[in-house]
């Protein structure tokens, strides 16, 4: 296979603070192959919004990024801000999370929908990339589109707005899809809905998709493979049906116990499960495994940093467990 | 049809209007009692006969209860009587109307130049917050803010009519000679606009940071729209709604305001009528140019209301949805 799309190694992430700096993304790995998609997945603040962002440049100005690599469709050095400039709307496109503010209240949708269009079609007339955004706005399900692309963002409900901005995304038509928690402001009817209208766009337009959600439900049925993030670093990574199938890190194990399976037997005595203790302080990170304080499984060795295994062809984790276990 | 919420929605607003109008002049007619001195006395010197003293009091309500008084005032009104002059029984109506357009012309030529400058440096601040040009404007809008027009008044005058001669002293210029009645304007103008150029300077710029901080900013940035477009367009339209109702307000503000620019200046207008009135007594004129400015400042409020709503679309369609209820 040609090289990856996508191939980030070591970024790290920090903000600098008064006294300490937070370290929000350390050493992370990402690779998304042509046509591939990638879920990345952890709870909040474990810093997957953070690689989104960094991939489109769209991090606070005081934000200090580094990387071992980046190279995006063969152009080294992407996070340099002229480079991610350029990809941003072009190569690169995002969807994001809560629909209800990612549209501006006070301007039509047309007019949005077009605008969004001129870095990446600056020659087209007007009229072109009217015709261009109600065509994709039909194609993501949206009824009656002619008339709606003159609707205020407020006369939409939220799974249409949702359609709106994943139109938005298709429009540029882009190498690099980023879905930001793509579901998360919706009711579970409508998930369904915009679940099936990624789904269909992926298979048209054959993009590479990275998907960024705390559900490894919505994940598993996006992707190809599957990034587990804790606290600013990648614990697992591999094929997602290897590692829903056989999860190696204790972390990625109690991620995929804390889902609720709507087919288990109804128990009104069982507690749900969750994850006791919370995500370290990015100021202050342990010098050992990052998990360590919340792992059922910790012993000594945890107090020094884990190693990087690998167990079959792209699956691999950082821990000191043995694989074979 | 389709206008009958409209309708109700400026009934509404109309009534509340006219009620402020009435509760002013009550007040108005309240405190002009209160003033220490027996205005007949003050009108007709010490030594004038209790015959004469009773006849003014009659002839201006003065001999009558408050209450009485606001009815009387009421009722002229109706038939667009305000009262007359105590010294030349000239109708009150007549020297409101000859000193208004005057008035008028300065506070809308003020708030026009406010507009004019306050606005680019709004944006220019916003651009780059923090920068170089924004820490400039900062500075100087707050000190525009902080000094007051009579003070800027005198000073352009002693500086550009003065010693520069650049600028006629006084007056409004010659009637219907155009040219002659603007080049007049210039400076009671600048000494109005001043404070109000850094009013609106801080308060869009800080709307326009608060805009540009939502959501719907960074899904255009995500595209590449370029940072003029976003700041010209996206940004500035819902910044300066609020910022609206400032302006409003502050036409209101500066009839007021214009009374002493108008003395400084000599102008003949609205509030040198209103000030030689209360140097003099002149009760009649007094409450016939006060209500003129309450009702205006009323109006000018009530106006800026509705452009405000017409301009949000979600306002827009709040009141036709009303219609259906």
């Amino acid at each position: 296979m040609s090289e990856a799309l996508v191939a980030i190694e070591k970024l790290n992430v920090s903000y600098p603070g008064a006294t300490v700096s937070a370290h929000v993304l350390d050493s992370v790995d990402i690779t998304i192959g042509h046509g591939e998609a990638v879920g990345l997945v952890g709870e909040s603040g474990s810093g997957k919004s953070t690689v989104a962002f960094a991939l489109l440049g769209l991090l606070a100005d005081d934000a200090d990024v580094s990387a071992g690599r980046a190279a995006f469709d063969g152009r080294e050095n992407v996070f340099a801000t002229k480079e991610a400039e350029a990809l941003r709307g072009t190569e690169i496109a995002m969807v994001f999370q809560d629909p209800m503010s990612a549209l501006n209240p006070l301007f039509t949708i047309g007019t949005q929908l077009i605008d969004i269009q001129r870095r990446r079609f600056p020659n087209e007339r007007r009229s072109q990339l009217w015709a261009r955004a109600e065509r994709v706005l039909a194609e993501v399900g949206m009824p009656d589109a002619p008339r709606r692309m003159r609707a205020y963002p407020h006369e939409f409900s939220g799974g249409m707005r949702q359609r709106v901005v994943i139109a938005m995304a298709l429009l540029v038509e882009p190498k690099l899809l980023i879905a930001d928690e793509p579901t998360t402001a919706l009711d579970a009817t409508v998930e369904a809905q915009v679940v099936e209208a990624l789904r269909r766009l992926r298979r048209r337009t054959r993009s590479s998709m990275l998907v960024v959600s705390h559900s490894m439900g919505l994940i598993a049925e996006l992707c190809d493979s599957v990034v587990v993030m804790y606290a600013g670093t990648v614990v697992e990574s591999g094929p997602v049906k290897a590692v829903l199938r056989k999860p190696l890190h204790p972390y990625t194990r109690a991620l995929l116990a804390c889902e609720i399976d709507p087919y288990a037997d109804f128990d009104p005595e069982q507690e749900l499960a969750t994850i006791p203790g919370i995500v370290p302080d990015p100021a202050r990170r342990p010098s050992g495994c990052i998990f360590a304080a919340r792992c059922t499984e910790s012993h000594a060795r945890c107090s020094e940093p884990p190693p990087h295994r690998q167990v079959e062809a792209g699956h691999r984790f950082s821990c000191w467990q043995d694989a074979s276990r | 049809m389709r206008g009958a919420p409209l309708r109700i929605h400026l009934a509404f607003k109309l009534a509340t209007a006219l009620l402020a109008v009435a509760g002013s002049v009550v007040i108005l007619m309240a405190l002009t009692r209160l003033i220490p001195g027996d205005p007949a006395t003050v009108i007709l010197g010490s030594r004038a006969t209790p015959e004469a003293v009773a006849a003014l009091n009659a002839r201006i309500g003065l001999d009558r209860p408050v209450g009485e008084h606001v009815l009387v005032f009421f009722a002229h009104l109706l038939s667009g009587d305000l009262g007359e002059d105590v010294f030349n029984g000239r109708p009150v109506a007549g020297l409101v109307a000859a000193a208004l357009p005057n008035t008028v012309a300065l506070a809308f030529s003020a708030m026009l130049s406010a507009i004019l400058f306050g606005v680019p440096l709004a944006l220019l601040s916003a651009r780059n917050p923090g920068g170089k040009t924004d820490r400039v404007v900062a500075f100087l809008s707050v000190g525009f803010i902080s000094t007051p027009s009579f003070v800027v008044a005198v000073f352009l005058l002693m500086t550009f009519s003065v010693t520069l001669r650049w600028f006629p002293v006084l007056g409004a210029g010659e009637a219907g000679a155009v040219g002659d009645q603007l080049w007049h304007l210039v400076l009671p103008t600048a000494a109005l606009a001043v404070g109000w150029i850094g009013y609106i300077a801080r308060l869009l710029r800080s709307s326009l940071l608060e805009v540009l901080g939502e959501n719907h900013i960074r899904t255009l940035r995500a595209y590449g729209v370029s940072e003029a477009k976003i700041l010209m367009k996206y940004a500035l339209k819902p910044a300066i709604l609020p910022t609206i109702a400032i302006l409003a307000m502050g036409f209101g503000e500066l009839l007021g305001g214009a009374v002493f620019v108008e003395v400084i200046f000599n102008r003949p207008g609205l509030g040198s009528l209103i000030y030689d009135a209360i140097r003099t007594r002149n009760y009649p004129v007094v409450q016939g140019g006060v209500f003129i400015t309450v009702l205006l400042y009323v109006l000018t409020n009530l106006s800026a209301d509705l452009t405000q709503t017409l301009l949000d679309p979600r306002e827009r369609s709040r009141l036709a949805a009303a219609r259906g209820t």
